[in-house]
């Protein structure tokens, strides 16, 4: 579904990404794992279309189709969405308004997508996404949107940060229901959240270092990545 | 009347406010005072002047007025000048909700000024919505001045709103003076467009012991319009609470200032602010088109929401 070739960035003359090959199949949860830094969150604007974060190098296709030089929402349009690690907050925009976003109202829709979050829909249809939603709220409602919104790939940049181990249990429910109809890109650092993938792809200092089973990268992230400095990495190259 | 009632539509006025009888309301046109509904609990003072009119209105002691008291300030010629001279008293444990739509649906060369006067007197509370309509051309000039007294233990609350159609020119200037345990919050909402002019000068002196307030100000501008928003909040007794708060979105050309003054006299007071000028956040606006919307549809979204 989603096939990356060769992917630089390069942001103020620094090299954040260094040469990605990705693929992402049909249906599957993709992790992504790596240490703090090493660029997961440049990859998710990227596949996005971001401002800012134009390839400088290499192509991104998405179900045999190029959109290296798509923008934000035609990818939105052809079903690719983002869900920011720090979501935006909006002043005046109801939970309502705002998981309506791109698609007709379905209010019914709406409400079980609360529901399946965790949230109280006569509590929080009216609310708005301001300031006033805590973290975690904020998270949820994104989570929600992305429910309601069904795209055919949905990148989560760490849904999980900052969400608590029972909070953590309800999110991975929702990725397993998710699923179904949305194949995910899921960025995270935390070991138990990358075992619901189906594969995984550990990166590091811009390289991706490893793929393979959830189990098989993770082990290789804790024994041999958190142990090795990232200058490491960078000075022999690894890549697979 | 019946071109009265549908300018006041513009204005976000529902006209079967002003038709019916137990509600309060007076309909000013010009310097002629068309309509003057009174209930139980309520004086209004009316008399016209030459270039407008002088009103007192004066919620009786002890009354609470459960429907809100509807005004409706309009010019219907393309050119006029209205000059409103208005005072507004809340006798002690009196409570009312004024609403008051200012319509001026074909301004090309009109100027409207009104020079208000409200006392709030102990224990009471006022909530006074304005909503502004000033038609397409931005040939108008609004200049709403008020001193307001809010007494002891009074609740204070005003809302301005001027977001559909032009601006035109806007100066507006409050000063509320805010005694023993009031509460007063202002609220300003303005969308500036082509070559409007916005200028904002709201100030509030927490001059009695406890009183709080709040300074929100929400504008934004595109085009050519210029936006100047100086919120002063003095802190000048002990333990009062003071914040200001204000978000300005400019688009195009547009230039905005913000421009917050926060000052204390006393070493329990505390008096914050947060003043943000830019153009639309990135992340929100990547966040509604990675939902699907267009650059400029995703724009008016935060916007709209910033004004609703």
């Amino acid at each position: 579904m989603l096939a990356v070739k060769n992917l630089v960035l390069e942001r103020d003359e620094k090299k954040i990404l260094k040469g990605i090959n990705l693929n992402v199949c049909n249906g599957e949860i993709h992790v992504i794992i790596g240490p703090n830094g090493s660029g997961k969150s440049s990859l998710a604007y990227m596949l996005m279309g971001c401002r800012d974060y134009k390839p400088t190098q290499g192509k991104i296709f998405f179900n045999d189709k190029d959109i290296t030089d798509l923008g934000i929402t035609k990818r939105a349009k052809r079903g690719i969405t983002l869900s920011w690690q720090e979501p935006a907050r909006f002043e005046g925009l109801t939970v309502e308004d705002y998981l309506s976003l791109g698609r007709e109202n379905n209010k019914a829709e709406i409400e079980e997508a609360l529901r399946m979050v965790n949230l109280n829909p006569k509590r929080y249809l009216n609310r708005f996404v301001d300031h006033k939603l805590s973290g975690g709220e904020r998270k949820r409602i994104e989570l929600a949107s992305i429910v309601v919104l069904k795209p055919k790939l949905a990148i989560l940049d760490e849904p999980d940060s900052g969400i608590d181990f029972v909070s953590l249990t309800d999110l991975l429910d929702v990725m397993i229901k998710l699923k179904k109809d949305t194949t995910i890109l899921l960025i995270t650092h935390r070991e138990e959240v990358a075992q619901i993938a189906d594969r995984a792809t550990l990166l590091c200092d811009g390289y991706i270092v490893k793929d393979g089973s959830p189990l098989e990268v993770t082990e290789y992230f804790r024994d041999v990545c958190k142990s090795c400095p990232t200058e490491k990495y960078s000075e022999a190259k690894l890549k697979i | 009347m019946e071109e009265i009632m549908e300018a006041y539509k513009l204005s976000g006025g529902m006209p079967e406010d002003l038709k019916s009888e137990d509600t309060a309301s007076m309909v000013v046109e010009g310097n002629r005072i068309l309509k003057s509904n009174v209930i139980d609990g309520l004086i209004i003072e009316k008399k016209e002047t030459k270039t407008g009119a002088k009103i007192k209105i004066i919620v009786e002691k002890g009354k609470k007025i459960k429907k809100p008291v509807h005004l409706c300030f309009s010019i219907l010629p393309k050119e006029g000048l209205q000059e409103i001279i208005s005072e507004i008293v809340v006798e002690e444990n009196a409570s009312a909700d004024i609403k008051a739509c200012c319509t001026f649906p074909n301004a090309q060369e009109v100027k409207h000024i009104m020079d208000a006067k409200i006392f709030l007197e102990k224990n009471s509370a006022l909530t006074y919505t304005e909503t502004h309509f000033h038609g397409s051309f931005g040939g108008i000039e609004v200049v709403p001045k008020s001193k307001v007294v809010v007494g002891e233990n009074c609740v204070f609350k005003t809302n301005f709103s001027l977001v559909t159609g032009r601006v035109g020119r806007l100066d507006i200037e409050y000063v509320v003076d805010a005694k023993k345990n009031s509460v007063t919050e202002i609220l300003t909402k303005v969308y500036g467009k082509e070559e409007d002019i916005i200028k904002i000068k709201e100030e509030v002196r927490l001059n009695g012991e406890g009183a709080r307030s709040v300074i929100k100000s929400r504008i934004a501008v595109k085009d050519n319009a210029v936006s100047e928003v100086l919120n002063i909040t003095e802190g000048n007794a002990a333990h009062v609470r003071g914040h200001v708060d204000c978000t300005e979105i400019i688009k195009d050309n547009a230039r905005a200032k913000a421009i917050p003054i926060v000052s204390v006299k006393n070493e329990s007071a505390k008096v914050t602010h947060e003043a943000a000028i830019g153009t639309v956040d990135k992340k929100g606006l990547e966040t509604l088109m990675a939902h699907g919307l267009e650059k400029d549809k995703a724009v008016d979204l935060i916007i709209e929401g910033l004004l609703n």
